[in-house]
């Protein structure tokens, strides 16, 4: 691998702590970008769909 | 004498041989216009219904991606350029997998998608998790690096402590290695391909309030177009 990734996955890892809650950077990361597709899936509206001129929409 | 032959060569009725019966069976449970439809509801139009089918993608990646390393080997994913990047493409389809994975979990968990008859479909959701964490795990275990070695010999403590060591030894980089690249890929792909059969089987789910004006016992066992 070129050094600077290399380098990156093999040390250890930077935590946070506050308090009784520990995290490392990478799992906070994952867990945030979840989170915000999550709510992005919910309230962006979907495009296309088709008309019938049936039922609802 | 002729009339004897004669019945010996009519072909058995086709509810008779078990071919017959497999047929009739299939296209009864998943008639071709289920199995691959081409309209949905209109309450299907969110970005919600779309994780199931990116983390398919992203799995349909992966195992493009992972082909490419078990043919080439070790000496070149970890040595050349070409490898180390088909390397990454592996690693970073993975991430995606289970990013979307999660994301779809949470969407049909927040909409009771094991509603109408369709707790099969959460159970083989569930089992496709567990069983891509033992594969993600088996992949991380044979790295080779420092950080594999790190792995191995914390899990080997945590496998032994529950007593299953001595069947699944992860210290064996020749049983985590076919693990790995053959029975636990064949075990997630066959649990997807259920799962997604058992989707087109049942339709997909209404929205909780989709039958609010509708007599209570309608909302949670009614079924799209059955
Ligand atoms: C390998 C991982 C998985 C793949 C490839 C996958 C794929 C899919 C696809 C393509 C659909 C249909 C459309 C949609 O996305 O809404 C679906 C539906 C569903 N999935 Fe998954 N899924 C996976 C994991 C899971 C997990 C972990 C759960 C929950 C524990 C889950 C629960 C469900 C349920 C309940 C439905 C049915 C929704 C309905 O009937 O409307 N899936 N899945």
């Amino acid at each position: 691998m070129p050094p600077l990734i290399s380098a990156a996955l093999d040390n250890p890892a930077t935590y946070f702590s506050w308090g009784w809650l520990q995290i490392s950077v990478g799992n906070l990361i994952v867990i945030l970008v979840m989170f915000v597709l999550f709510i992005l899936a919910l309230v962006l509206p979907f495009p296309g769909g088709h008309d019938d001129g049936g039922d609802g929409s | 004498m002729t009339a004897e032959v004669e019945s010996h060569t009519v072909a058995p009725a086709p509810g008779d041989t078990w071919t017959g019966k497999l047929r009739d069976r299939v296209v009864r449970e998943l008639p071709p216009d289920k199995l691959l439809p081409d309209r949905q509801p209109s309450y299907v139009g969110s970005w919600i219904y779309v994780f199931g089918v990116l983390t398919i993608a992203a799995l349909l990646v992966v195992v493009a991606t992972g082909v490419v390393l078990t043919l080439e080997g070790p000496e070149w994913y970890h040595i050349s350029d070409v490898g180390h990047f088909f390397n990454s493409l592996h690693f970073w389809s993975v991430q995606l997998f289970f990013i979307f994975m999660v994301v779809h979990l949470w969407g049909k968990f927040w909409m009771a998608a094991w509603r109408g008859r369709r707790a099969m479909t959460w159970i083989t959701g569930v089992v496709s998790f567990i069983v891509s964490l033992a594969t993600a795990f088996t992949g991380y275990l044979m790295q080779t690096n420092a950080d594999s070695q790190w792995i191995t010999f914390e899990a080997k403590d945590g496998l032994n402590a529950v007593g299953i060591g001595a069947w699944f030894n992860v210290t064996s980089l020749g049983q985590t290695m076919l693990l790995h690249v053959c029975t636990l890929p064949l075990v997630v792909g066959l649990i997807v391909v259920l799962h997604v059969l058992l989707v087109r089987k049942r339709g997909v789910v209404p929205p909780i309030d989709a039958f609010k004006n509708e007599p209570a016992a309608a909302s949670d066992t009614a079924e799209v177009a059955s």
